[in-house]
């Protein structure tokens, strides 16, 4: 089947007052199959955002895309007009931004945000679209949709508030989510809660996603795919049980050792503690000659710090940038 | 409505906080109306004693602020030496036109600072920007009276506007439709004079708040969500950016108040400012006193008017204030 969004070779450079540009994402390419969870891992600052602002064609000012292609349903997103992108944006592909709190106009009504995208993307009545916002409002949990829809956002709670931004992400039933970090701003039991809806619209509604998370957890339930990012590029990709199960990539192994994952029931491992990858993320403008994580690999070979190495497929279904693995 | 009670109750006190004040200011300045009858050898110092005991000026401040203070609740102010009358219905008539041209510039300066700011936010670069950037400095940087005799000069010059005044000569004989547009004629210079000078202030809070709103996440959000930009402008960006602008416009009114006073004294318009002008230079005690409180009068129900649109604009102050 063809994938529903095809991204090839993006390279997103941002201007930076000092000198050279901010390399964002280089030699980026995945695919998102209809109706399946994609999900991209990777630190702060790795390119995450960047990548889903660049599918909306909302990148800020000060970033380019220098090179690459972006395709939803085999048309090319990039260079399209902001009409056009209008009419893709909310419609067809979608979003989830990090944080409610900030994702939701603090001076209107919950009904009037919900029931605007729809307005923006249907010739519908005022009331078909309140109608819709309502049901909408329902679908994402809400036992009393009508006294959500006369609220105000501060009224709410983060978790609700979360709802009510995955509300107006599929009032239109796009194809494609994208969703970033979508549980990362709220508390633990709240985290498993948005999560679990998530999981449950996107099997009902035959959803793509591509889900950007730090939360392995979510990324584990949700995904069937994962990809690992690292400085703007994807350093590992495969199936989400083997990749977490067996990562490849040195770096990949680090990220899953740092970050805290709770035991899964019926798991006989014990908890271990975890252990951060030694050094930092590099500056995106200073980006070295061999491979980004090279400074910090535990693994480095002599070939590292000549040339970024190239991607392989060391085994059914795993792309790998690793040296290690003949690249 | 508590808050709103608040504010009033604060306004109260800040009028009988300011009277007591002006009262004591204006006792502390040397000399009275009839101190300069002294200088005239043919008014005796018997004649004067007897004119400032008949005027109450013998007795002592608290009981002349107290009975001036009574002379308030029956809306006289007090008495004018000069116009040998009660100040009240010197000031109505003056309020009131005061009233009709800091009103009128208010209400333009801000019908025009909110299209023009909004639009600047949109355009961060380029001449637009650079044109608006130049001009608010500018006109930032004209003093109020230079701007006021410019403007005096050109409607000489042309002839295009009338230069002074209220009303032209014969005004009480017109028809009631060429009574308005006599006095819209008349308002078109000193309104000009009063919403170039501030303006230039609005626009710039205006475009800095509508250009942080529309920075906002919120805002990129609704653009992520295929947002017409119409409506990511109307409904998003501005109802966000309202709350600063609307404690503003309590701040432009008092504003715009002072600088009228000043204009309407360049261009002879018959509100508040010469009649204080005129009361402070002859030493005319209650009517420096009545101005005052009317600006004072003025300003507190402005700030109240804030307040009320704040309260309508923003919920989450409506869910503090309960």
């Amino acid at each position: 089947m063809p994938a529903l969004l095809e991204v090839r070779d993006l390279a997103v450079h941002y201007a930076d007052g000092h000198g050279g540009p901010v390399v964002a994402v280089d030699e980026l390419s995945l695919d998102v199959p209809p109706g399946e969870v994609v999900g991209l891992l990777g630190e702060s600052g790795c390119g995450k955002s960047t990548l889903l602002l660049a599918i909306l064609g909302l990148l800020p000012r000060s970033a380019r895309v220098v090179n690459g292609s972006i395709r939803f349903r085999g048309r090319e997103l990039l260079g399209l007009g902001e009409p056009e992108l209008r009419g893709v944006r909310g419609a067809e592909v979608s979003i989830i931004f990090q944080d409610p709190a900030l994702a939701l106009n603090p001076v209107r009504r919950i009904g009037s945000q919900v029931a605007e995208v729809v307005q923006a993307h249907r010739r519908w009545s005022g009331r078909r679209c309140r109608d819709e916002a309502l049901s909408m409002l329902a679908e994402v949990g809400f036992p009393d949709p009508v006294r959500i829809h006369d609220s105000y956002p501060h009224e709410l709670s983060g978790g609700q508030r979360q709802r009510v931004v995955i509300a107006q992400a599929l009032a239109c039933r796009p194809a494609l989510v994208l969703a970033d970090e979508p549980t990362a701003s709220l508390d633990s039991t709240t985290q498993a809660e948005v999560r679990g809806l998530l999981g449950a619209l996107q099997r009902r509604l035959g959803l793509a996603m591509l889900v950007v998370s730090h939360d392995l957890g979510a990324l584990a339930t949700l995904a069937r795919r994962v990809l690992v990012m690292y400085a703007g590029r994807l350093v590992e990709a495969g199936d989400s049980a083997r990749v977490f199960g067996d990562p490849l990539h040195p770096y990949s192994r680090g990220l899953l050792q740092a970050l805290p994952r709770a035991p899964e029931p019926g798991s006989s491992r014990e908890r271990r503690v975890p252990s951060p990858i030694p050094g930092s993320s590099p500056d995106l403008a200073r980006l070295p000659a061999g491979c980004a994580f090279e400074p910090r690999c535990a693994d480095r070979l002599p070939a590292c710090v000549d040339r970024p190495p190239r991607e392989t497929r060391p085994a059914d279904g795993r792309q790998v940038r690793c040296f290690k693995y003949g690249g | 409505m508590v808050r709103l009670a608040r504010r009033a109750l604060h306004g109260l006190l800040l009028l009988i906080g300011v009277s007591a004040l002006s009262f004591l200011l204006v006792e502390l300045a040397p000399g009275d109306y009839f101190a300069e009858m002294r200088l005239d050898p043919r008014v005796s110092e018997a004649t004067l004693r007897t004119l400032r005991s008949r005027y109450g000026l013998d007795r002592p401040l608290p009981e002349r602020y107290l009975r001036w203070v009574a002379s308030l609740a029956r809306g006289e102010l007090g008495y004018s030496f000069a116009y040998g009358q009660p100040v009240g219905p010197l000031l109505w008539p003056r309020v009131r036109n005061t009233l009709l041209l800091t009103v009128t510039a208010t209400a333009l300066a801000w019908m025009l600072a909110v299209p023009l700011g909004a639009w600047w936010a949109t355009r961060r670069r380029g001449p637009v920007n650079a044109g608006l950037a130049g001009v608010t400095a500018a006109l930032l940087a004209l003093p109020d009276l230079v701007l006021a005799l410019g403007l005096l000069l050109l409607a000489l010059r042309t002839g295009w506007f009338p230069a002074g005044g209220m009303v032209s000569l014969g005004h009480e004989q017109m028809a009631w439709s060429e009574r308005v547009g006599d006095v819209a004629a008349h308002l078109v210079l000193p309104v000009t004079a009063l919403v170039l000078g501030i303006l230039p202030v609005l626009v710039r809070y205006v475009r800095a708040g509508v250009a942080d709103a529309l920075d906002a996440p919120f805002v990129r959000a609704a653009r992520a969500h295929g947002i017409p930009p119409r409506h990511v402008m109307f409904r998003h960006a501005l109802p966000a950016a309202a709350n600063p602008l609307i404690s503003l416009f309590g701040l432009s009114l008092a504003g715009l108040l002072s600088t009228s006073l000043l204009v309407e004294v360049v261009m002879s318009w018959p509100g508040l400012g010469p009649l204080l002008l005129e009361a402070i230079l002859a030493r005319d005690f209650y009517l420096v006193l009545g101005p005052v409180l009317a600006s004072t009068l003025l300003l507190v129900s402005g700030n109240l008017v804030a307040d009320a649109l704040l309260l309508a604009a923003d919920p989450r102050i409506r869910a503090a204030g309960r």
